[in-house]
């Protein structure tokens, strides 16, 4: 019963906030609107058993990627009225969509055919073992080779970041070691013969 | 007693919501990001909910990765988004017509 009110207590907060996220007029309550999302869907995945990726999802989208979000949010200076133009005249065809997609998916979800409601009462999950052990285990083992993969993928995307970010000034000045290391002798230093003066 | 259909439709109403949010918001690439993020988010409750009711710790590795991904692409397009801003002082959409897409 407690767990039956606390699903539809985080749904509502759930699909409040995604409204949210989509009608704020100001992109900096989107992005708060998008952390209340994440914090109520973690709620959520811990209903389903799935505490470790529960904690992740607060650590790295709450922490990381939504923190990442607001400093480029307050970064960039955007005019927030001239960014709302257009807004009321795709409301219809974005409702209409979204509402054609809803319906589609309940009427696949909840068609009798599918039994999908009776699924889950035979088995039941992580009621025994660690969620985080036990997904460990097969990290580790069954997944190894992809979980290497999303590690490169993970340098590549920091490479990559860093690389589109980095701007050379034009007329900084600044040290450049390398051309200071490999200066020669003539680069720097001229001999000029004098002549010399007579002597009184 | 919930079931896997609330799941599944409460991940459907977030995805739609997030679609429509990419409808509405056509001229904010960073709502767009957002709501790219949503739907990112919508498709790793699916995959939570059928491990759970499934007994397949599969789906929550797969989610694992999913949440890696997205955050290498969340990084990247950030960025992306600062060095258009720099070069062009503006984020709207309707503007990135250089390549006559």
């Amino acid at each position: 019963m407690l767990i039956n009110i606390l699903f539809y207590l985080f749904s509502a907060t759930l699909i409040t906030a995604s409204l949210g996220v989509v009608l704020a007029r100001n992109s900096v309550h989107s992005a708060m609107f998008l952390v209340l999302a994440f914090f109520t869907s973690s709620g959520l995945w811990l209903l389903l058993g799935a505490e470790f990726l529960a904690i992740v999802l607060v650590l790295v989208y709450v922490g990381a990627v939504m923190v990442l979000f607001l400093f480029v949010v307050m970064m960039l200076d955007v005019n927030v009225a001239q960014m709302r133009e257009g807004f009321t005249r795709y409301a219809p065809l974005g409702a209409l969509i979204a509402l054609i997609v809803i319906a589609e998916i309940c009427y696949v979800v909840w068609h009798p055919s599918l039994k999908l409601d009776m699924l889950g009462l035979t088995s039941d999950v992580a009621a025994s073992a660690s969620n985080t052990r036990s997904l460990g285990l097969v990290l580790y083992t069954k997944y190894a080779y992809p979980f290497q993969l999303a590690a490169v993928l993970l340098l590549l995307a920091i490479v990559a970041a860093i690389t589109l970010t980095m701007r050379q000034r034009p007329n900084l000045k600044k040290q450049d070691i390398s051309a200071q290391v490999a200066v020669r002798k003539g680069d720097r230093l001229r001999v000029v013969q004098v002549a010399s003066e007579k002597r009184p | 007693m919930i079931g896997l259909p609330h799941y599944l439709t409460l991940a459907g109403i977030v995805f739609s919501i997030a679609v429509a949010g990419i409808f509405l918001n056509r001229k904010n690439v960073i709502v767009l990001l957002m709501c790219i993020e949503l739907m990112l988010l919508a498709v790793n409750f699916n995959f939570v909910a059928f491990s759970h009711f499934l007994g397949d710790l599969s789906g929550q590795v797969f989610v694992f990765f999913i949440l890696t991904v997205a955050a290498a692409e969340a990084a990247i397009g950030l960025a992306i988004l600062v060095v258009l801003f720099r070069e062009r002082r503006s984020i709207d959409v309707e503007e990135l017509d250089t390549m006559r897409g």
